[in-house]
């Protein structure tokens, strides 16, 4: 069952920065740029693809997904175009999630107030 | 000043050890679990309505994470991503969710400072380094690949 094993991976995924929080103490931006470049590792050595094709969004909703959508990207593009495919593929894969992040980041920011 | 004696030192430990919140590895990593497979789930939730149209597999996750976007930066607004976020550490950070989290939360704190250097500024704190390094490590994994390839 997908959704079993999208609950699982993600949760492993989130377990395993908060151990890494926990153990080392460094600030947790830190481990959500590692988490990031991670995936990108990860997606190079062609494990991550297999990964999202096992646990659909419990692989693509955490930051390591991010890292493996860039690469995917880069390759995708460097398959079509040579070594410049480099410089495209990134932010052609990752456009939706980045202008989601850009426009939507910024109309809550206006139209909502800290709490508390 | 009079030292404080063997047995007052040892009460003021035990005291102390109470009274500091419980930092367990073990329950930080299971409430990280839980919380973050929870979103995950709902992020599959999504992908799975989203698949359902027809669509393909991979217009299909980059929708799946820009309505994940949305979520993470609309209740970050109402204030209960924050809230979460205090629970739950890298549960709620590690999703894409929290990256939107970690976006809207200090550009809405820094409203006081206008709109460019205020918001707009303060939006890519901790996103900024999350892109720049993201690309940087791409760049040169798919650079790897590109080479090893030939």
């Amino acid at each position: 069952m997908i959704y079993i094993r999208a609950f699982i991976v993600g949760g492993i995924l989130c377990a395993l920065a908060q151990v890494v929080l926990d153990s080392t103490k460094v600030n947790p931006a830190v481990i959500m740029v590692s988490a990031a470049c991670t995936g990108a590792i990860l997606s190079g050595l062609g494990l991550y693809g297999t990964l999202v094709s096992y646990a659909g969004a419990g692989a693509a909703v955490p930051l390591f997904g991010f890292g493996h959508t860039l690469v995917q990207g880069m390759m995708e593009d460097v398959a079509k175009e040579g070594w410049f495919g480099l410089f495209t593929g990134g932010f052609r894969a990752s456009s939706a999630a980045l202008t989601g992040a850009v426009v939507f980041g910024y109309l809550m920011a206006v139209l909502f107030n800290p709490k508390g | 000043m009079p030292r404080a004696n063997t047995r007052e030192k040892e009460a003021y430990r035990k005291l102390s050890i109470k009274a500091s919140p419980p930092r367990s590895v073990l329950r930080n990593a299971v409430v990280a679990f839980l919380v973050g497979g929870a979103i995950c789930l709902v992020g599959q939730i999504v992908l799975s309505w989203i698949s359902s149209t027809g669509i393909g597999r991979v217009q299909a996750l980059s929708r799946t994470q820009t309505i994940m976007v949305f979520l993470g930066a609309f209740f970050t607004g109402l204030g209960l991503y924050d809230k979460l976020g205090g629970v739950a550490g890298m549960g709620a950070a590690i999703p894409i969710t929290g990256f939107a989290n970690s976006i809207v939360s200090p550009a809405m704190e820094f409203k006081r400072e206008g709109f460019v250097l205020g918001v707009s500024a303060r939006m890519f704190q901790v996103a900024g380094p999350v892109i720049v390094y993201s690309f940087i490590a791409s760049l040169l994994v798919s650079s790897a690949a590109l080479i090893l390839a030939r």
